[in-house]
Protein backbone atom coordinates (compact mmCIF):
# COMPACT_ATOMS: atom_id res chain seq x y z
CA UNK A 1 0.00 0.00 0.00
CA UNK A 2 1.50 3.34 -0.56
CA UNK A 3 2.27 5.66 1.69
CA UNK A 4 -0.40 8.81 2.55
CA UNK A 5 2.86 11.30 1.50
CA UNK A 6 2.95 9.45 -1.83
CA UNK A 7 -0.64 9.10 -1.79
CA UNK A 8 -0.85 13.18 -1.86
CA UNK A 9 1.94 13.74 -4.30
CA UNK A 10 0.42 11.32 -6.40
CA UNK A 11 -2.97 13.65 -5.87
CA UNK A 12 -1.34 16.51 -6.26
CA UNK A 13 0.48 15.56 -9.64
CA UNK A 14 -2.42 14.22 -11.38
CA UNK A 15 -4.96 17.80 -10.12
CA UNK A 16 -1.89 20.00 -11.49
CA UNK A 17 -1.98 18.63 -15.02
CA UNK A 18 -5.22 18.56 -15.85
CA UNK A 19 -5.84 22.03 -14.59
CA UNK A 20 -2.49 22.93 -16.43
CA UNK A 21 -3.90 21.59 -19.77
CA UNK A 22 -8.12 22.53 -18.94
CA UNK A 23 -6.06 26.61 -18.52
CA UNK A 24 -4.32 25.48 -21.97
CA UNK A 25 -7.47 24.93 -23.31
CA UNK A 26 -9.23 27.73 -22.43
CA UNK A 27 -6.18 30.17 -22.95
CA UNK A 28 -6.24 28.53 -26.45
CA UNK A 29 -10.12 29.47 -27.12
CA UNK A 30 -9.50 32.85 -25.88
CA UNK A 31 -7.02 33.78 -27.94
CA UNK A 32 -8.73 32.46 -30.87
CA UNK A 33 -11.79 34.58 -29.48
CA UNK A 34 -9.73 37.80 -28.75
CA UNK A 35 -8.12 37.37 -32.52
CA UNK A 36 -11.61 37.55 -33.68
CA UNK A 37 -13.25 40.61 -31.98
CA UNK A 38 -9.64 42.66 -32.43
CA UNK A 39 -9.57 42.04 -35.90
CA UNK A 40 -13.70 41.55 -36.66
CA UNK A 41 -14.83 44.76 -34.52
CA UNK A 42 -12.46 47.38 -36.29
CA UNK A 43 -13.95 45.87 -39.86
CA UNK A 44 -17.15 45.85 -38.77
CA UNK A 45 -19.69 48.82 -39.19
CA UNK A 46 -23.23 49.72 -40.81
CA UNK A 47 -22.24 49.44 -43.96
CA UNK A 48 -21.54 45.52 -43.57
CA UNK A 49 -25.51 44.68 -42.38
CA UNK A 50 -26.60 46.97 -45.59
CA UNK A 51 -24.03 46.91 -48.30
CA UNK A 52 -24.06 43.31 -50.86
CA UNK A 53 -20.70 42.13 -52.05
CA UNK A 54 -19.03 44.96 -54.18
CA UNK A 55 -15.39 45.13 -56.14
CA UNK A 56 -12.68 45.39 -54.06
CA UNK A 57 -11.84 49.05 -52.96
CA UNK A 58 -15.42 49.98 -53.67
CA UNK A 59 -16.53 49.20 -50.03
CA UNK A 60 -19.19 47.23 -50.02
CA UNK A 61 -20.66 44.49 -47.10
CA UNK A 62 -21.94 40.87 -46.69
CA UNK A 63 -25.73 41.61 -46.50
CA UNK A 64 -26.19 38.89 -49.40
CA UNK A 65 -24.18 36.51 -47.44
CA UNK A 66 -25.59 37.14 -44.34
CA UNK A 67 -29.40 37.07 -45.55
CA UNK A 68 -28.23 33.74 -47.70
CA UNK A 69 -26.79 31.66 -45.01
CA UNK A 70 -30.24 32.56 -42.69
CA UNK A 71 -32.18 31.39 -45.36
CA UNK A 72 -30.47 28.27 -46.62
CA UNK A 73 -29.72 27.49 -42.51
CA UNK A 74 -33.38 28.12 -42.14
CA UNK A 75 -35.09 25.52 -45.00
CA UNK A 76 -32.07 23.23 -43.65
CA UNK A 77 -33.70 23.53 -40.52
CA UNK A 78 -36.70 22.85 -41.59
CA UNK A 79 -36.04 19.84 -43.67
CA UNK A 80 -33.05 18.31 -41.57
CA UNK A 81 -35.60 18.75 -37.67
CA UNK A 82 -37.84 16.25 -38.49
CA UNK A 83 -36.37 13.70 -40.19
CA UNK A 84 -33.81 13.69 -37.09
CA UNK A 85 -35.87 14.41 -34.82
CA UNK A 86 -38.79 11.31 -36.09
CA UNK A 87 -35.29 9.52 -36.65
CA UNK A 88 -33.75 9.76 -32.93
CA UNK A 89 -36.99 9.10 -31.68
CA UNK A 90 -37.73 5.61 -33.52
CA UNK A 91 -33.59 4.45 -32.54
CA UNK A 92 -34.59 5.07 -28.70
CA UNK A 93 -38.29 3.94 -28.43
CA UNK A 94 -38.12 1.11 -31.13
CA UNK A 95 -34.89 0.40 -32.16
CA UNK A 96 -33.11 -0.64 -28.96
CA UNK A 97 -31.41 -3.55 -29.42
CA UNK A 98 -32.99 -4.45 -32.81
CA UNK A 99 -31.13 -5.00 -35.65
CA UNK A 100 -32.61 -2.59 -37.89
CA UNK A 101 -31.86 -0.37 -35.16
CA UNK A 102 -28.19 -1.34 -34.96
CA UNK A 103 -28.21 -0.50 -38.68
CA UNK A 104 -29.58 3.01 -38.64
CA UNK A 105 -27.58 3.66 -35.77
CA UNK A 106 -24.33 2.88 -37.36
CA UNK A 107 -25.10 4.75 -40.27
CA UNK A 108 -26.01 7.71 -38.74
CA UNK A 109 -22.93 7.22 -37.31
CA UNK A 110 -20.79 7.01 -40.03
CA UNK A 111 -22.71 10.10 -41.95
CA UNK A 112 -21.64 12.00 -38.56
CA UNK A 113 -18.25 11.70 -39.02
CA UNK A 114 -18.29 11.78 -42.90
CA UNK A 115 -16.59 14.72 -44.22
CA UNK A 116 -18.99 17.94 -45.39
CA UNK A 117 -16.82 18.56 -48.81
CA UNK A 118 -18.11 14.66 -49.35
CA UNK A 119 -22.13 16.06 -48.55
CA UNK A 120 -21.01 18.45 -50.91
CA UNK A 121 -20.22 16.42 -53.60
CA UNK A 122 -23.19 13.90 -52.83
CA UNK A 123 -25.47 16.55 -53.47
CA UNK A 124 -23.96 17.85 -56.38
CA UNK A 125 -24.46 15.09 -58.17
CA UNK A 126 -27.74 14.40 -56.65
CA UNK A 127 -29.15 18.00 -57.29
CA UNK A 128 -27.02 20.31 -59.06
CA UNK A 129 -25.93 18.02 -62.19
CA UNK A 130 -29.13 16.79 -63.12
CA UNK A 131 -30.73 20.09 -62.26
CA UNK A 132 -28.43 22.14 -64.39
CA UNK A 133 -26.95 24.68 -62.20
CA UNK A 134 -26.30 25.33 -58.48
CA UNK A 135 -28.93 26.92 -56.06
CA UNK A 136 -30.26 27.43 -53.04
CA UNK A 137 -31.97 24.40 -52.49
CA UNK A 138 -28.97 22.21 -53.09
CA UNK A 139 -27.18 24.15 -50.68
CA UNK A 140 -29.60 24.04 -47.93
CA UNK A 141 -30.43 20.30 -48.82
CA UNK A 142 -26.44 19.88 -48.25
CA UNK A 143 -27.05 21.93 -44.61
CA UNK A 144 -30.18 19.27 -44.12
CA UNK A 145 -27.74 16.55 -44.53
CA UNK A 146 -25.66 17.65 -41.94
CA UNK A 147 -27.87 18.61 -39.43
CA UNK A 148 -29.63 15.65 -39.53
CA UNK A 149 -27.24 13.02 -38.11
CA UNK A 150 -26.26 15.42 -35.05
CA UNK A 151 -30.23 15.63 -34.32
CA UNK A 152 -30.77 11.89 -34.46
CA UNK A 153 -27.84 11.18 -32.19
CA UNK A 154 -28.77 13.76 -29.41
CA UNK A 155 -32.27 13.15 -29.56
CA UNK A 156 -31.45 9.50 -29.07
CA UNK A 157 -29.14 10.21 -26.23
CA UNK A 158 -31.20 12.37 -24.42
CA UNK A 159 -34.31 10.21 -25.04
CA UNK A 160 -32.65 7.34 -23.70
CA UNK A 161 -31.92 9.52 -20.23
CA UNK A 162 -35.72 10.05 -19.89
CA UNK A 163 -35.74 6.58 -17.09
CA UNK A 164 -38.02 3.98 -18.55
CA UNK A 165 -40.18 4.32 -15.25
CA UNK A 166 -41.58 7.41 -16.78
CA UNK A 167 -42.91 5.57 -19.84
CA UNK A 168 -43.81 2.54 -18.32
CA UNK A 169 -45.94 5.12 -16.03
CA UNK A 170 -47.69 6.83 -18.82
CA UNK A 171 -48.27 3.16 -20.60
CA UNK A 172 -49.88 2.28 -17.29
CA UNK A 173 -52.28 5.14 -17.83
CA UNK A 174 -53.41 3.24 -20.98
CA UNK A 175 -51.39 5.72 -22.68
CA UNK A 176 -50.83 4.49 -27.00
CA UNK A 177 -47.23 4.74 -27.94
CA UNK A 178 -47.45 7.69 -29.88
CA UNK A 179 -48.97 10.06 -26.54
CA UNK A 180 -46.21 8.49 -24.16
CA UNK A 181 -43.50 9.55 -26.78
CA UNK A 182 -45.18 12.87 -27.59
CA UNK A 183 -46.72 14.00 -24.23
CA UNK A 184 -43.96 12.58 -22.03
CA UNK A 185 -40.29 11.13 -23.31
CA UNK A 186 -40.34 14.17 -25.59
CA UNK A 187 -41.33 16.76 -23.10
CA UNK A 188 -38.79 15.29 -20.50
CA UNK A 189 -36.23 15.10 -23.06
CA UNK A 190 -36.80 18.42 -24.96
CA UNK A 191 -34.19 20.23 -23.22
CA UNK A 192 -31.33 18.34 -24.55
CA UNK A 193 -33.12 17.96 -28.11
CA UNK A 194 -33.66 21.43 -28.04
CA UNK A 195 -29.52 21.53 -27.47
CA UNK A 196 -28.87 19.35 -29.91
CA UNK A 197 -31.07 20.97 -32.48
CA UNK A 198 -29.20 24.35 -31.52
CA UNK A 199 -26.22 22.69 -31.83
CA UNK A 200 -26.70 21.26 -35.33
CA UNK A 201 -27.56 24.91 -36.75
CA UNK A 202 -24.73 26.06 -35.00
CA UNK A 203 -22.45 23.15 -37.25
CA UNK A 204 -24.12 23.97 -40.20
CA UNK A 205 -23.98 27.62 -39.83
CA UNK A 206 -19.76 27.61 -40.02
CA UNK A 207 -19.68 24.76 -42.75
CA UNK A 208 -18.43 26.16 -46.20
CA UNK A 209 -17.74 22.55 -48.04
CA UNK A 210 -20.84 21.21 -48.81
CA UNK A 211 -22.05 25.03 -49.80
CA UNK A 212 -19.11 25.25 -52.16
CA UNK A 213 -20.68 22.80 -54.85
CA UNK A 214 -23.79 23.07 -54.16
CA UNK A 215 -25.39 26.98 -53.65
CA UNK A 216 -21.77 28.06 -54.51
CA UNK A 217 -21.66 32.08 -53.31
CA UNK A 218 -22.98 34.76 -55.23
CA UNK A 219 -22.41 38.30 -55.20
CA UNK A 220 -25.63 39.54 -56.41
CA UNK A 221 -28.36 40.36 -54.15
CA UNK A 222 -30.45 37.02 -55.07
CA UNK A 223 -33.19 35.32 -52.42
CA UNK A 224 -34.22 32.78 -54.97
CA UNK A 225 -33.71 28.96 -53.79
CA UNK A 226 -33.52 28.06 -57.37
CA UNK A 227 -30.25 30.43 -57.94
CA UNK A 228 -26.74 30.41 -56.84
CA UNK A 229 -26.99 31.49 -53.41
CA UNK A 230 -24.85 33.38 -50.98
CA UNK A 231 -23.59 32.79 -47.88
CA UNK A 232 -21.37 33.60 -45.11
CA UNK A 233 -18.58 30.90 -44.92
CA UNK A 234 -18.24 30.88 -48.60
CA UNK A 235 -18.14 34.77 -48.64
CA UNK A 236 -15.41 34.52 -45.51
CA UNK A 237 -13.38 31.85 -47.23
CA UNK A 238 -13.50 34.03 -50.69
CA UNK A 239 -12.64 37.24 -48.86
CA UNK A 240 -9.98 35.97 -46.92
CA UNK A 241 -7.85 34.23 -49.29
CA UNK A 242 -7.45 37.38 -51.59
CA UNK A 243 -5.42 40.02 -51.59
CA UNK A 244 -7.04 42.96 -51.00
CA UNK A 245 -7.41 44.36 -47.36
CA UNK A 246 -10.62 45.53 -47.34
CA UNK A 247 -12.12 41.95 -48.36
CA UNK A 248 -9.91 40.53 -45.81
CA UNK A 249 -11.29 42.66 -43.01
CA UNK A 250 -14.88 42.06 -44.34
CA UNK A 251 -13.97 38.50 -43.79
CA UNK A 252 -12.86 39.08 -40.00
CA UNK A 253 -16.30 41.04 -39.74
CA UNK A 254 -18.26 38.07 -41.22
CA UNK A 255 -16.19 35.56 -38.92
CA UNK A 256 -17.60 37.25 -35.68
CA UNK A 257 -20.63 37.76 -37.26
CA UNK A 258 -21.11 33.87 -37.18
CA UNK A 259 -19.31 33.22 -33.93
CA UNK A 260 -21.65 36.04 -32.13
CA UNK A 261 -24.66 34.50 -33.72
CA UNK A 262 -23.79 31.04 -32.56
CA UNK A 263 -22.78 32.23 -28.84
CA UNK A 264 -25.93 33.99 -28.97
CA UNK A 265 -28.09 31.36 -29.79
CA UNK A 266 -26.26 29.06 -27.34
CA UNK A 267 -26.95 31.59 -24.54
CA UNK A 268 -30.61 32.22 -25.72
CA UNK A 269 -31.29 28.41 -25.55
CA UNK A 270 -29.83 28.05 -22.14
CA UNK A 271 -31.94 30.99 -21.05
CA UNK A 272 -35.40 29.46 -22.70
CA UNK A 273 -34.69 26.18 -20.93
CA UNK A 274 -33.85 27.48 -18.07
CA UNK A 275 -37.18 29.61 -17.90
CA UNK A 276 -38.99 26.09 -19.04
CA UNK A 277 -37.89 24.64 -15.69
CA UNK B 1 -36.41 -28.51 -8.52
CA UNK B 2 -40.04 -28.15 -8.67
CA UNK B 3 -41.03 -29.31 -5.17
CA UNK B 4 -44.78 -27.80 -5.27
CA UNK B 5 -45.73 -29.04 -8.75
CA UNK B 6 -49.37 -27.77 -8.82
CA UNK B 7 -49.77 -24.96 -6.45
CA UNK B 8 -53.39 -24.68 -6.49
CA UNK B 9 -54.97 -22.89 -3.08
CA UNK B 10 -58.50 -22.19 -2.65
CA UNK B 11 -58.69 -19.31 -0.54
CA UNK B 12 -62.19 -18.94 -0.82
CA UNK B 13 -61.76 -19.76 2.81
CA UNK B 14 -59.41 -17.96 3.29
CA UNK B 15 -61.29 -15.05 1.81
CA UNK B 16 -64.62 -16.22 3.97
CA UNK B 17 -62.48 -16.02 7.68
CA UNK B 18 -60.87 -12.82 6.63
CA UNK B 19 -63.60 -10.33 5.55
CA UNK B 20 -66.64 -10.31 4.52
CA UNK B 21 -68.13 -12.57 2.53
CA UNK B 22 -66.56 -12.87 -1.02
CA UNK B 23 -68.13 -12.61 -4.88
CA UNK B 24 -66.48 -13.98 -8.14
CA UNK B 25 -62.62 -13.09 -7.77
CA UNK B 26 -62.24 -9.94 -9.62
CA UNK B 27 -58.75 -11.79 -11.31
CA UNK B 28 -58.55 -15.74 -11.33
CA UNK B 29 -54.94 -16.76 -12.37
CA UNK B 30 -55.31 -19.77 -13.78
CA UNK B 31 -51.98 -22.50 -14.54
CA UNK B 32 -49.95 -19.06 -15.92
CA UNK B 33 -46.66 -19.64 -16.37
CA UNK B 34 -44.25 -16.38 -17.46
CA UNK B 35 -40.78 -16.24 -19.35
CA UNK B 36 -38.29 -13.65 -19.77
CA UNK B 37 -36.54 -15.41 -22.77
CA UNK B 38 -35.36 -18.97 -21.57
CA UNK B 39 -36.21 -18.18 -18.07
CA UNK B 40 -39.38 -19.54 -16.86
CA UNK B 41 -39.97 -17.25 -14.46
CA UNK B 42 -43.29 -17.73 -12.92
CA UNK B 43 -44.34 -21.71 -12.72
CA UNK B 44 -47.89 -22.67 -13.01
CA UNK B 45 -49.57 -20.22 -10.71
CA UNK B 46 -53.05 -20.16 -9.90
CA UNK B 47 -54.52 -17.14 -7.65
CA UNK B 48 -57.66 -16.12 -7.51
CA UNK B 49 -57.80 -12.29 -6.20
CA UNK B 50 -60.95 -11.21 -4.95
CA UNK B 51 -62.88 -7.89 -5.56
CA UNK B 52 -62.67 -4.99 -3.07
CA UNK B 53 -59.62 -6.01 -0.94
CA UNK B 54 -56.13 -6.02 -0.45
CA UNK B 55 -54.07 -8.80 -1.72
CA UNK B 56 -50.34 -8.69 -0.61
CA UNK B 57 -47.57 -10.69 -2.77
CA UNK B 58 -44.89 -11.29 -0.46
CA UNK B 59 -41.14 -13.26 -0.90
CA UNK B 60 -37.58 -13.18 -2.00
CA UNK B 61 -36.03 -10.74 -4.51
CA UNK B 62 -36.48 -12.86 -7.48
CA UNK B 63 -39.63 -14.62 -6.97
CA UNK B 64 -42.01 -13.33 -9.06
CA UNK B 65 -43.95 -11.37 -7.45
CA UNK B 66 -43.36 -8.03 -9.35
CA UNK B 67 -43.38 -9.93 -12.62
CA UNK B 68 -46.75 -10.86 -11.78
CA UNK B 69 -48.22 -7.91 -10.87
CA UNK B 70 -46.98 -6.63 -13.76
CA UNK B 71 -48.52 -9.16 -16.36
CA UNK B 72 -52.20 -7.80 -14.61
CA UNK B 73 -51.53 -4.81 -16.83
CA UNK B 74 -49.85 -6.55 -19.72
CA UNK B 75 -47.05 -4.42 -18.84
CA UNK B 76 -44.68 -7.14 -20.11
CA UNK B 77 -45.88 -6.69 -23.35
CA UNK B 78 -44.01 -3.67 -24.24
CA UNK B 79 -40.56 -5.96 -24.28
CA UNK B 80 -40.20 -8.70 -26.87
CA UNK B 81 -38.92 -11.73 -24.94
CA UNK B 82 -41.06 -11.79 -22.07
CA UNK B 83 -44.24 -13.77 -22.71
CA UNK B 84 -46.88 -15.12 -20.59
CA UNK B 85 -48.97 -18.88 -21.48
CA UNK B 86 -51.91 -19.62 -18.98
CA UNK B 87 -55.29 -17.57 -18.55
CA UNK B 88 -55.46 -14.82 -16.58
CA UNK B 89 -59.67 -14.03 -16.24
CA UNK B 90 -60.86 -10.60 -15.43
CA UNK B 91 -64.41 -10.33 -14.99
CA UNK B 92 -64.42 -13.33 -17.34
CA UNK B 93 -62.36 -12.00 -20.35
CA UNK B 94 -58.90 -13.50 -20.63
CA UNK B 95 -56.34 -10.67 -19.70
CA UNK B 96 -53.73 -12.18 -22.06
CA UNK B 97 -56.23 -12.76 -25.38
CA UNK B 98 -54.78 -10.74 -28.29
CA UNK B 99 -58.35 -9.33 -28.37
CA UNK B 100 -58.34 -7.24 -25.47
CA UNK B 101 -56.47 -3.77 -26.45
CA UNK B 102 -53.98 -2.80 -23.95
CA UNK B 103 -54.95 0.67 -23.36
CA UNK B 104 -58.11 -0.47 -22.54
CA UNK B 105 -56.54 -3.24 -19.94
CA UNK B 106 -54.63 -0.80 -18.25
CA UNK B 107 -57.41 1.94 -17.68
CA UNK B 108 -59.14 -0.98 -15.97
CA UNK B 109 -55.87 -2.09 -14.05
CA UNK B 110 -54.07 0.81 -13.01
CA UNK B 111 -50.22 0.40 -11.59
CA UNK B 112 -47.92 2.64 -8.84
CA UNK B 113 -44.83 2.23 -9.10
CA UNK B 114 -41.97 1.58 -6.89
CA UNK B 115 -40.09 5.12 -7.54
CA UNK B 116 -42.34 7.63 -7.31
CA UNK B 117 -42.28 8.90 -11.33
CA UNK B 118 -44.30 12.15 -11.65
CA UNK B 119 -44.77 13.79 -15.47
CA UNK B 120 -42.46 16.59 -15.92
CA UNK B 121 -45.61 18.72 -15.92
CA UNK B 122 -47.86 20.34 -13.65
CA UNK B 123 -49.81 18.80 -11.02
CA UNK B 124 -52.99 19.52 -12.65
CA UNK B 125 -51.59 17.99 -16.16
CA UNK B 126 -50.25 15.04 -14.47
CA UNK B 127 -53.81 14.16 -13.63
CA UNK B 128 -55.27 15.32 -16.71
CA UNK B 129 -53.11 13.03 -18.81
CA UNK B 130 -54.46 9.95 -18.09
CA UNK B 131 -58.15 11.36 -17.97
CA UNK B 132 -57.63 12.59 -21.43
CA UNK B 133 -57.02 9.55 -22.46
CA UNK B 134 -60.28 8.29 -21.49
CA UNK B 135 -63.07 10.72 -21.65
CA UNK B 136 -63.57 13.95 -23.02
CA UNK B 137 -64.31 16.49 -19.81
CA UNK B 138 -64.91 20.13 -20.05
CA UNK B 139 -62.96 22.56 -17.44
CA UNK B 140 -65.20 22.39 -14.93
CA UNK B 141 -64.89 18.61 -15.20
CA UNK B 142 -61.89 18.17 -15.16
CA UNK B 143 -61.32 20.59 -12.46
CA UNK B 144 -63.65 18.65 -10.26
CA UNK B 145 -62.10 15.13 -11.01
CA UNK B 146 -58.50 16.33 -10.18
CA UNK B 147 -59.80 17.39 -6.96
CA UNK B 148 -61.40 14.30 -6.27
CA UNK B 149 -58.84 12.23 -7.15
CA UNK B 150 -56.45 14.25 -5.22
CA UNK B 151 -58.67 14.26 -2.06
CA UNK B 152 -59.02 10.38 -2.51
CA UNK B 153 -54.94 10.50 -2.13
CA UNK B 154 -54.78 12.33 0.52
CA UNK B 155 -52.59 15.00 -1.20
CA UNK B 156 -55.21 17.62 -2.03
CA UNK B 157 -54.29 19.76 1.06
CA UNK B 158 -50.91 20.22 0.44
CA UNK B 159 -51.29 20.56 -3.32
CA UNK B 160 -54.85 22.64 -4.04
CA UNK B 161 -52.46 26.06 -4.00
CA UNK B 162 -49.90 24.71 -6.49
CA UNK B 163 -51.87 22.64 -8.98
CA UNK B 164 -50.49 24.77 -11.44
CA UNK B 165 -46.95 24.14 -10.49
CA UNK B 166 -44.37 21.56 -11.55
CA UNK B 167 -45.35 18.22 -9.78
CA UNK B 168 -41.59 17.70 -9.89
CA UNK B 169 -41.42 20.47 -6.75
CA UNK B 170 -42.60 18.15 -4.62
CA UNK B 171 -41.33 16.15 -2.18
CA UNK B 172 -40.79 12.07 -2.78
CA UNK B 173 -43.90 11.14 -0.71
CA UNK B 174 -46.33 13.44 -1.99
CA UNK B 175 -44.96 12.38 -5.54
CA UNK B 176 -45.65 9.06 -4.44
CA UNK B 177 -49.48 10.37 -3.50
CA UNK B 178 -49.75 12.31 -6.63
CA UNK B 179 -48.93 9.51 -8.46
CA UNK B 180 -52.13 7.12 -6.79
CA UNK B 181 -54.03 10.44 -7.22
CA UNK B 182 -53.32 9.68 -10.65
CA UNK B 183 -54.16 6.34 -11.30
CA UNK B 184 -57.62 6.82 -9.19
CA UNK B 185 -58.83 9.49 -11.56
CA UNK B 186 -58.85 7.17 -14.46
CA UNK B 187 -61.31 5.28 -12.56
CA UNK B 188 -59.84 1.76 -12.63
CA UNK B 189 -61.01 -0.99 -11.37
CA UNK B 190 -58.01 -2.49 -9.61
CA UNK B 191 -54.80 -0.92 -8.14
CA UNK B 192 -51.67 -2.34 -8.71
CA UNK B 193 -48.94 -1.53 -6.19
CA UNK B 194 -45.42 -2.24 -6.92
CA UNK B 195 -43.40 -1.42 -3.94
CA UNK B 196 -44.77 1.65 -3.52
CA UNK B 197 -43.33 2.84 -0.16
CA UNK B 198 -39.78 1.53 -0.69
CA UNK B 199 -38.22 4.66 -1.50
CA UNK B 200 -40.01 6.92 1.17
CA UNK B 201 -39.77 7.82 4.64
CA UNK B 202 -41.86 6.29 7.00
CA UNK B 203 -44.29 9.19 7.64
CA UNK B 204 -45.22 9.30 4.20
CA UNK B 205 -45.18 5.48 4.64
CA UNK B 206 -47.86 5.47 7.10
CA UNK B 207 -49.96 7.84 4.83
CA UNK B 208 -49.92 6.16 2.03
CA UNK B 209 -50.64 3.02 3.91
CA UNK B 210 -53.86 4.65 5.83
CA UNK B 211 -54.87 5.19 2.34
CA UNK B 212 -55.10 1.89 1.07
CA UNK B 213 -57.08 0.93 3.82
CA UNK B 214 -59.48 3.78 2.18
CA UNK B 215 -58.91 2.71 -1.23
CA UNK B 216 -60.09 -0.84 -0.71
CA UNK B 217 -63.77 0.21 -0.25
CA UNK B 218 -64.27 1.42 -3.90
CA UNK B 219 -60.50 -0.57 -5.53
CA UNK B 220 -59.82 -3.95 -5.60
CA UNK B 221 -55.77 -3.63 -4.42
CA UNK B 222 -52.94 -5.75 -5.51
CA UNK B 223 -49.75 -4.82 -3.50
CA UNK B 224 -46.29 -6.07 -3.64
CA UNK B 225 -44.26 -5.63 -0.70
CA UNK B 226 -40.93 -6.43 0.61
CA UNK B 227 -42.29 -5.10 3.97
CA UNK B 228 -44.35 -7.85 6.29
CA UNK B 229 -45.34 -5.85 8.38
CA UNK B 230 -46.69 -3.94 5.84
CA UNK B 231 -48.63 -6.68 4.14
CA UNK B 232 -50.22 -7.15 7.48
CA UNK B 233 -50.94 -4.11 8.47
CA UNK B 234 -52.89 -3.34 5.15
CA UNK B 235 -53.66 -6.66 3.42
CA UNK B 236 -56.78 -8.74 3.64
CA UNK B 237 -54.82 -11.59 2.17
CA UNK B 238 -51.43 -12.51 1.71
CA UNK B 239 -49.73 -14.42 -0.89
CA UNK B 240 -46.12 -15.85 -0.29
CA UNK B 241 -44.34 -16.55 -3.94
CA UNK B 242 -40.51 -18.42 -4.14
CA UNK B 243 -38.56 -18.93 -7.02
CA UNK B 244 -41.50 -18.23 -9.17
CA UNK B 245 -43.90 -20.39 -7.64
CA UNK B 246 -47.01 -19.48 -5.58
CA UNK B 247 -46.14 -21.53 -2.10
CA UNK B 248 -48.99 -20.15 0.11
CA UNK B 249 -52.21 -17.79 0.23
CA UNK B 250 -54.08 -16.92 3.41
CA UNK B 251 -55.88 -14.37 5.48
CA UNK B 252 -52.70 -11.81 6.18
CA UNK B 253 -53.01 -12.30 10.19
CA UNK B 254 -53.33 -16.37 9.46
CA UNK B 255 -50.41 -16.55 7.39
CA UNK B 256 -48.11 -14.29 9.62
CA UNK B 257 -49.25 -16.28 13.04
CA UNK B 258 -49.70 -19.39 11.71
CA UNK B 259 -48.28 -20.63 8.20
CA UNK B 260 -48.94 -23.93 6.79
CA UNK B 261 -45.88 -24.49 4.85
CA UNK B 262 -42.46 -24.27 6.32
CA UNK B 263 -40.82 -22.23 3.58
CA UNK B 264 -43.09 -19.46 4.33
CA UNK B 265 -42.58 -19.32 8.25
CA UNK B 266 -38.86 -19.34 7.28
CA UNK B 267 -39.50 -16.52 5.24
CA UNK B 268 -41.56 -13.91 7.73
CA UNK B 269 -39.76 -15.12 10.54
CA UNK B 270 -36.50 -14.10 8.37
CA UNK B 271 -34.69 -16.86 8.42
CA UNK B 272 -33.90 -16.68 4.21
CA UNK B 273 -34.77 -14.05 2.13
Amino acid sequence: MASLARRRATDYTVKAISVGFAALSLVLLAWILWTLVARGLPALGPHVFTQITAPPGAGGGLLNAIVGSLIQIGVALVIGTPIGLMCGTFLAENGRGTQVGNAVRFVNDVLLSAPSILIGLFVYQLLVVPFGGFSGWAGAIALAIIIIPVVVRTTEDMLNLVPIGLREAAFALGAPQWKVVTFITWRAGRAGIVTGILLAVARAAGETAPLLFTSLGNNGWSLSLDAPMASLPIAIYQYAASPFEDWVALAWAGALIITVGVLTLNILSRLVLAKMK
Amino acid sequence: MNFAPETSIDIASAVNRATAPSAEPKLKVDKLNFYYGDNHALKNINFEIPEKRVTAMIGPSGCGKSTLLRIFNRMYQLYPGQRAEGKILFDGADLLSKDLDSTVVRSRIGMVFQKPTPFPMSIYDNIAFGVRLHERLNKAQMDERVEWCLRKAAIWEEAKDRLHTSALGLSGGQQQRLCIARTIAVRPEVILLDEPTSALDPISTSKIEDLIDELKQEFTIVIVTHNMQQAARCADITSFFYLGELIEVAASNEIFTNPREARTRDYITGRFG
